[in-house]
């Protein structure tokens, strides 16, 4: 028998975290992200996404591929970064998730409530809307973030959702901007980004969708802004509404200009 | 059907450099669901690589090993364009096997 040299690593969460004196838990972080980012379980969700995209699924047993993310028919590679904006065939600003329930309603013929039934994933029960939006965000990987704004309601939407940002209301008087307008502040250990400067809206924005490895799920940004509201103890924030497109305009156009750079992986 | 492992595999200077990206629950079994009861433990329990049908890495594994586990590992003596395939097996029998070439 021939006798091969191998050296076997498995990376297990949080077995890769050297633990040294001196360095910072910014860097000890930092690192730990680092070793984690060289497998980042987010490729499976945008290997399923990819198939999803082409399957023939719903009443009309067609594919998502003539689906018009902004970029014409079909068109994938980039269109993120330019997500959320005007649709004319709609006729309101959309951001990826409302598109992909226009998509799935008009092209695959599902209604609203059977393409919503699952938003968020959890376990094997996975949500067609992580892994579409895994694949569709994985190619505007280094796409610079080009929120236009061109079109009245996209203004409107942008105007709407700074608005939400600096609301304060629900049980603790809280409102996004409570937690996300000072420089260096975190939650436990977690960084909080400053959303009223542009590094900070640009790192924040650019790094969604990303895998939790606390969760050992892929989550998008839409999850975040639901989290955030959970967090805040405000309503739910309806999915694909008025309120959740608006939020979204706002913190993407304020990343304009930065490389898009996700999925990610985050702790 | 368990989802489709993703592999990478490059030659350096003769050494072949392997990432496999595996989609598994990883249940330990000690975790309890909602309702309070046992969630019964869902693991791989072995791994194999081979190049050209001869093993490479063979590993057993348990239930201490993360959800959707990444592993990398280097061998040497493979050509670009050799057949590398991967197998896991878990505790409940279901198994799967993916296959790439040396790239």
């Amino acid at each position: 028998m021939i006798r091969r040299k191998m050296a076997a690593t498995v990376l297990a969460a949080g077995a890769a975290l050297g633990v040294s004196a001196q360095s910072s838990p910014e860097a000890e972080i930092a690192k730990y992200r680092e070793a984690l980012a060289a497998g980042n379980p987010a490729e499976l969700w945008e290997a399923r996404g990819e198939a999803l995209w082409k399957q023939k699924r719903g009443p009309k047993n067609a594919s998502l591929e003539a689906c018009d993310l902004g970029k014409g028919a079909g068109a994938v590679k980039g269109s993120y970064a330019e997500l959320p904006r005007y649709f004319a065939d709609a006729n309101r600003v959309m951001d990826l998730e409302t598109r992909l329930v226009h998509c799935m309603t008009t092209l695959q013929g599902f209604r609203v409530a059977d393409a919503t039934k699952r938003v968020f994933g959890a376990g094997t029960n996975r949500s067609d809307f992580e892994s579409l939006a895994a694949w569709i965000t994985s190619e505007s990987k280094g796409v610079t973030m080009n929120v236009a704004l061109d079109h009245a309601k996209e203004r409107e939407a942008y105007q709407l959702g700074e608005k939400m940002f600096y609301f304060r209301g629900g049980p603790h008087d809280f409102a996004c901007a409570t937690c996300h307008s000072e420089s260096g502040k975190r939650i436990r250990l977690q960084d909080l980004p400053n959303l009223t400067e542009k590094a900070g809206a640009q790192l924040a924005y650019t790094t969604w969708p990303a895998y939790r490895v606390s969760q050992g799920e892929l989550r998008t940004f839409q999850w975040r802004l639901n989290d955030c509201f959970r967090q805040q103890r405000f309503p739910e924030l309806k999915f694909a509404s008025e309120a959740s497109i608006a939020l979204t305009t706002f913190l993407a156009r304020n990343a304009n200009g930065a490389a898009f750079d996700a999925p990610a992986i985050k702790r | 059907m368990a989802d489709p492992m993703r592999i990478r595999v490059a030659a350096r200077d003769g050494v072949v450099n392997v990432k496999i990206l595996m989609s598994h629950e990883m249940e330990t079994g000690q975790r309890k669901d909602g309702a309070g009861k046992l969630v019964s433990a869902h693991y791989i329990s072995k791994v194999t690589a081979t190049h050209k049908g001869q093993t490479v890495l063979s590993a057993e594994w348990g239930p201490a090993v993360a959800k959707n586990p990444f592993l990398e590992f280097n061998f040497k003596g493979g050509q670009k364009g050799d057949k590398i395939a991967v197998t896991w097996e878990d505790n409940k029998g279901e198994s799967r096997t993916d296959e790439t070439t040396i790239n």
